[in-house]
């Protein structure tokens, strides 16, 4: 079993990218020292992380806790696989999401800077806190800390529409995370008389019974509204207001990741998975999740903006995960974390793609891109890559994550869903593959662009190349990802 | 010296107001300094009585005024009782009343002229009042210290403009109305016991078991009656939005956050000292049930109200009738987290509500305009104000680590505790209205005006524009607003510190 | 039927006939102080409210044949008929005792005494009401200067549009 051993380090983690953040904001004036502080504070995240790597590969869980803030429950950091996993996924693509931001706000002179790093930088700390949440209410506090500090990312245009998205944004996530997550929450600790740590299903030595326990689990479940579930969705394709290197890193990567990634803390540490398959009430969530599969693939095919497409796939994948962890089997758990990686370096290739064009061509929907793919060659290469990620086709890392999903419904006995996955693949498929084929494969007089390549700054490029090359490398060497699942998985 | 400490606390300031009268009309700086004092010195006194009072085994001490001897069976003197929960709220009551001082250096020959000095003279009065009513244990002298209490705040709200004089006459109608029914419902007990000394009633109710007299249940609905009505319970909250909204700006940010809530505390002083536990929550009481639901309405009606209103001051005051609501509801729920959540809800909703007050009122004077679009951009132009808004409105909204957070915990764990779900339904309801309001105004804030919308800025009080626009702050409005900002965060990150506190003196009385 | 007034006049009433006279002076105050129009009627209503208070407090204290409460030290007591309290105005029988033992070496028998608390406690209540009431005229005066008049309408009226809201 896993030994605790007391760290410093994930606490450390935490506080680099929180320090940073009045350092951005006194160096405003120097954009370059600025932008400096905000690369030297993730290169050392992710060192720090890192760092944690080995030891909780041998099993150990790193521990460190500070102060008790209500009776019994402290504020506590705790890494173990599920939260090593996420923390170097968040990490790892927030140096190149800086580097992308940087270029993207840059070539477009977009205003108030400051304001933008020093959000962003307090977001990666707050979905640090996530990460590394011991407890629920660490977990609770971090994920509203997320949405107040994402939200001026949201609105950063400032007009109207922007405004609008804000408020949607902000009324969805606060909204459900208040009115479900808090009253369950209380009445967890309120059941177990004290502490609601992860530790291998809390719940289980309580007397709760299962009409009790589905109207909790679902007021988790729909409580954490960053992930995405219908029908409090709508969240995410308003925020696509945002610029580009918002929606990439956040909602492709850390506020939607750190949706599921509540969901199956929930499902694993609050419930824990014995104590569902007592309970039988996970197939609820199964089939709310299945519908928001299909469902918000079918509206991605009716999307002509390219950002929204992707944020209705999104919903889609992140229903995935979902509905790959309430599953309840190895296979099937293990997939869903394996995931939240491999959706992760998908979409944000996408997302760093769609950013490029807009820098690049300033166009922003579907029907524009035909033929654009003599003019932006790597760009759309690396979208090709994503697509087939987030499709799940081989030489992706998609196709491992998607492979251990659909192991997992055949583990249960799940068949119907099995049918949902295949059929939602074939839908990916349909929005993601003719954008492809058109920017490259048509004809010549099609084609709305003329003249040599004009790619993106270099800036901007070199992060989508490497996250692209991370989908593939993740293909053909996913064992680290796959060990790190497996400790949250095979208990 | 200790032991007389409660006394002297309430000398300072009683002696500080008279000097202030002596010192007569155009004489508002003195009195300031004179006022600073007092209020700083018995600050300082109450902080060291809480530390003796988190001292003591027995957990309280009691004071005998003029050295009456103690009888065993029938008390004669006045007595003050000061323990835990009576330190902690009476050194809130003098740290507002000192950080209040501050912020009227400015505003008081501004809005009150030529009359500063009683001004401070009716400020130390009332916070005489406060303090009395927060330490004593004798019935009667607390309906002495309620009206000393409400009739210098008659008088302190009609210093305003011409609408705070008739705010203040119907303050006057409803708040004598309250104390009048306090006052009979003393008198009923008086004749069923005989005696006024809190302790001693319960103990001969308790001894003679007159739970089921109807005089003891009528004095309870009419003590009940009447101080519902002085800390606004909905529906009889009618008021407080025109006597706190019209008032001079230092009147309000001193009343609102400390009336009402001393009022709650007399409830629950009554409530589980005076009647105790047993009588109150009995099991065939459906009184529980019903001050419940009404403390549900009171929450739901406030927040919505609140929403309806475009003038800053007063969508305040209607939170804080939702904010009773919590108060009364959190106590009868009947549990230890109950009481005890609507108790660290005082003090939260002290700190809150001030950080609010001083922040709206300096907004107000500022701009010269009362209504929301006060607000706009106001994030460029007065960053620290603003600021202190936010956290303000974070904790009314009940976000992590304000104290607003904690409070909301507790009253929530008391209401699943309780099953009384409409409880907890009301709560986050409540919360999610004031994300609503408070959102909508950091939108405009921090975002600025809408571009191409039009609005009528109208000047809303002549007494109260600046020469020449919005100048910078002074000091003096800021310290005791960024102080009360951080009490807001410190209350909340302590909260289980004062929440233990709170619960062993609670533990105490209810056996 | 004129037995069943009778009955409920002697019973009901009349024992308690103090309780009648300030509820309905109670409910007189009230009324006025809710419905009335005029500044100065209301303060009326409010104080014939708290008169009715002082009245029951005021009531209850009152015992039959019972002389004034002070205690002279040369033993001038007239030794008066037990006197009844009138409306069960109980001590808390253990009290007896201590009470009159003190600094004295005669028994004294506390009936013969009018009770002096409830008159204490209605002077500071007199006191309270009178200065309440001295207050209220001040607001109304300041009320008159500022609006002209002291009908409640008519400031009403003054306030909404038009006037300086």
């Amino acid at each position: 079993m896993a030994s605790v051993e007391f760290s410093l380090i994930p606490f450390l983690a935490w506080l680099v990218s929180l320090l940073a953040v009045p350092a951005i904001i006194l160096l405003g004036k120097k954009p370059d020292a600025r932008e400096g502080i905000t690369f030297l504070a993730a290169i050392v995240k992710f060192g720090l992380v890192l760092l944690m790597l080995p030891l909780v590969r041998e099993g150990k869980i790193l521990h460190f806790s500070f102060g008790e803030i209500i009776e019994g429950i402290p504020i506590e950091f705790r890494v173990d696989g599920l939260g090593m996993l996420f923390a170097i996924v968040a990490s790892s693509l927030w140096i190149l999401t800086s580097l992308y931001a940087l270029g993207y706000m840059r070539s477009l002179k977009e205003h108030d800077q400051t304001r933008f790093f020093a959000c962003f930088a307090l977001s990666l700390s707050a979905t640090i806190g996530v990460a590394f949440a011991g407890n629920l209410l660490t977990l609770y506090i971090f994920y509203e800390i997320l949405s107040l500090s994402t939200y001026p990312l949201v609105t950063h245009h400032g007009d109207k529409e922007a405004r609008s998205g804000g408020r949607t944004y902000l009324s969805h996530l606060l909204g459900t995370s208040v009115a479900f997550v808090l009253p369950a929450m209380i009445y967890c600790y309120w059941k177990k008389g004290g502490d609601i740590n992860f530790t291998d299903g809390s719940l289980l030595t309580t007397d709760l019974g299962s009409g009790a326990g589905l109207i909790v689990l679902l007021a988790f479940t729909f409580g954490f509204a960053k992930n995405g579930l219908m029908p409090f969705h709508s969240w995410l394709p308003n925020a696509m207001v945002a610029p580009t290197p918002v929606s990439a890193l956040l909602h492709a990567v850390a506020v939607v990741k750190v949706g599921v990634f509540c969901v199956i803390r929930v499902f694993t540490g609050v419930f824990g998975i014995e104590l569902l398959k007592k309970l039988d009430i996970a197939v609820v969530v199964s089939w709310i999740a299945a519908f928001t599969v299909i469902t918000s693939s079918l509206i991605a095919l009716s999307q002509d903006n390219l950002k929204r497409r992707l944020a209705f796939s999104t919903i889609g994948q992140l229903s995935y995960i979902i509905l790959g962890v309430s599953l309840l089997s190895d296979f099937g758990v293990t997939g869903s974390i394996l995931h939240v990686a491999m959706h992760a370096f998908g979409k944000i290739t996408l997302f760093f793609c769609a950013g490029a064009i807009y820098v690049a061509m300033h166009k922003k929907y579907v029907s524009e891109l035909v033929g654009i793919g003599r003019k932006m060659p790597i760009t759309m290469t690396a979208f090709a890559i994503g697509s087939l990620s987030v499709i799940g086709l081989p030489f992706t890392g998609g196709l491992v994550s998607k492979w251990y999903l659909v192991m997992g419904t055949a583990q249960s006995d799940q068949i119907a869903l099995l049918v949902v996955f295949l059929i939602s693949s074939i839908l990916n498929a349909c929005y993601f593959l003719p954008i492809v084929y058109r920017a490259f494969f048509c004809r010549p007089e099609e084609s709305l662009y003329e003249g040599g390549r004009q790619e993106a700054p270099l800036a901007c490029l070199i992060p989508l190349c490497i996250t692209a090359l991370l989908s593939v490398i993740s293909f053909f060497n996913p064992g680290l990802f796959i060990e790190l699942a497996g400790l949250i998985s095979n208990k | 010296m200790t032991d007389h400490l409660p006394i002297l606390l309430l000398l300072l300031p009683l002696f500080g107001s008279l000097i202030c009268v002596l010192l007569g009309r155009n004489n508002a700086a003195h009195s300031w300094v004179v006022a600073m004092i007092s209020l700083g010195g018995s600050a300082l006194l109450s902080l060291l009585m809480l530390i003796k009072v988190l001292g003591l085994k027995s957990g309280d001490f009691r004071y005998r005024m003029g050295g009456w001897p103690e009888s065993s069976s029938y008390e004669v003197g006045i007595e003050l009782r000061v323990d835990v929960l009576a330190c902690l709220i009476v050194l809130a009551v003098m740290l507002v009343g000192f950080l209040n001082t501050i912020y009227s250096k400015t505003r008081v020959p501004a809005e009150v002229g030529e009359k500063g000095s009683f001004f401070y003279a009716l400020i130390q009065l009332l916070i005489v009042g406060l303090c009395g009513i927060i330490m004593t244990n004798d019935a009667f002298n607390l309906y002495v210290l309620i009206e000393i209490t409400s009739l210098t705040s008659y008088a302190l709200i009609a210093m305003g403009n011409r609408r705070a004089a008739l705010s203040s006459f119907n303050y006057v109608i409803m708040g004598t109305i309250g104390a009048s029914f306090y006052l009979l419902g003393v008198g009923y007990l008086y004749i069923k016991t005989g005696t006024l000394n809190i302790d001693d009633i319960h103990n001969y109710l308790q001894s003679e078991d007159l739970w089921a007299s109807q005089s003891i249940v009528v004095a309870f609905i009419l003590i009940m009656l009447g101080v519902w009505t002085k800390m606004a319970f909905f529906p009889l909250h009618g008021w407080l939005p025109n006597a706190y909204s019209y008032a001079p700006s230092m009147t309000g940010t001193f009343m609102a956050p400390l009336m009402t809530k001393v009022m709650v505390y007399v409830m629950i002083r009554v409530m589980l000292w005076l009647f105790g536990s047993d009588f109150v929550y009995s099991p065939e009481s459906i009184w529980s049930e019903l001050i419940i639901w009404m403390s549900v309405v009171a929450i739901v009606a406030g927040s919505f109200l609140a929403l309806a209103r475009n003038d800053i001051k007063k969508m305040l005051t209607y939170l804080i009738i939702a904010e009773v609501g919590y108060m009364v509801g959190g106590v009868w729920l009947g549990n230890l987290n109950g009481q005890a959540g609507a108790f660290y809800h005082i003090l939260s909703d002290a700190a809150m509500t001030f950080c609010l007050f001083i922040a709206a009122s300096i907004v107000i004077i500022r701009t010269g305009e009362s209504r929301l679009n006060a607000f706009d951009d106001l994030f460029r132009k007065m960053p620290i104000t603003m600021i202190g808004f936010t956290i303000g409105g974070l904790s009314m909204i009940g976000l992590p680590p304000t104290c607003g957070f904690f409070s909301k915990w507790y009253l929530i764990k008391g209401g699943v505790e309780a099953g009384q779900w409409e409880f907890v339904v009301a709560l986050l309801f409540s919360s999610l209205i004031n994300a609503v309001i408070f959102f909508k105004i950091f939108e405009r804030a921090y975002f600025g005006k809408i571009k191409g919308i039009k609005e009528e800025v109208t000047v809303q009080d002549r007494d109260t524009i600046p020469a020449g626009g919005i100048k910078s702050v002074p000091l003096s409005m800021l310290i005791p607003l960024c102080v009360g900002s951080l009490s807001i965060l410190i209350i909340g990150i302590m909260n289980k510190n004062i929440f233990s506190w709170i619960t062993k003196a609670l533990e105490m009385v209810n056996g | 039927m004129d037995i069943i007034i009778a009955s409920f006049i002697e019973e009901v009433i009349v024992p308690k006939f103090n309780y009648w006279i300030y509820v309905i002076l109670m409910m007189i105050g009230l009324f006025a102080m809710i419905t009335k129009n005029n500044l100065i009627k209301k303060l009326i209503g409010m104080a014939i409210f708290q008169t009715a208070i002082i009245l029951l407090y005021v009531s209850v204290g009152v015992k039959s044949e019972a002389n004034i409460p002070i205690i002279s030290h040369h033993g001038h007591q007239e030794h008066v008929e037990h006197a009844q309290d009138e409306n069960h105005s109980p001590k808390p029988e253990v009290s007896t005792d201590d009470k009159s033992e003190k600094g004295d070496h005669h028994t004294i028998d506390k009936d013969k005494f009018a009770n002096p608390l409830p008159h204490v406690l209605m002077l500071t209540a007199i006191v309270v009401g009178v200065s309440t009431l001295g207050l209220a005229l001040a607001i109304s005066q300041k009320v008159h200067g500022s609006f002209g008049t002291l009908e409640e309408d008519e400031i009403l009226d003054q306030l909404k549009p038009g006037g300086h809201d």
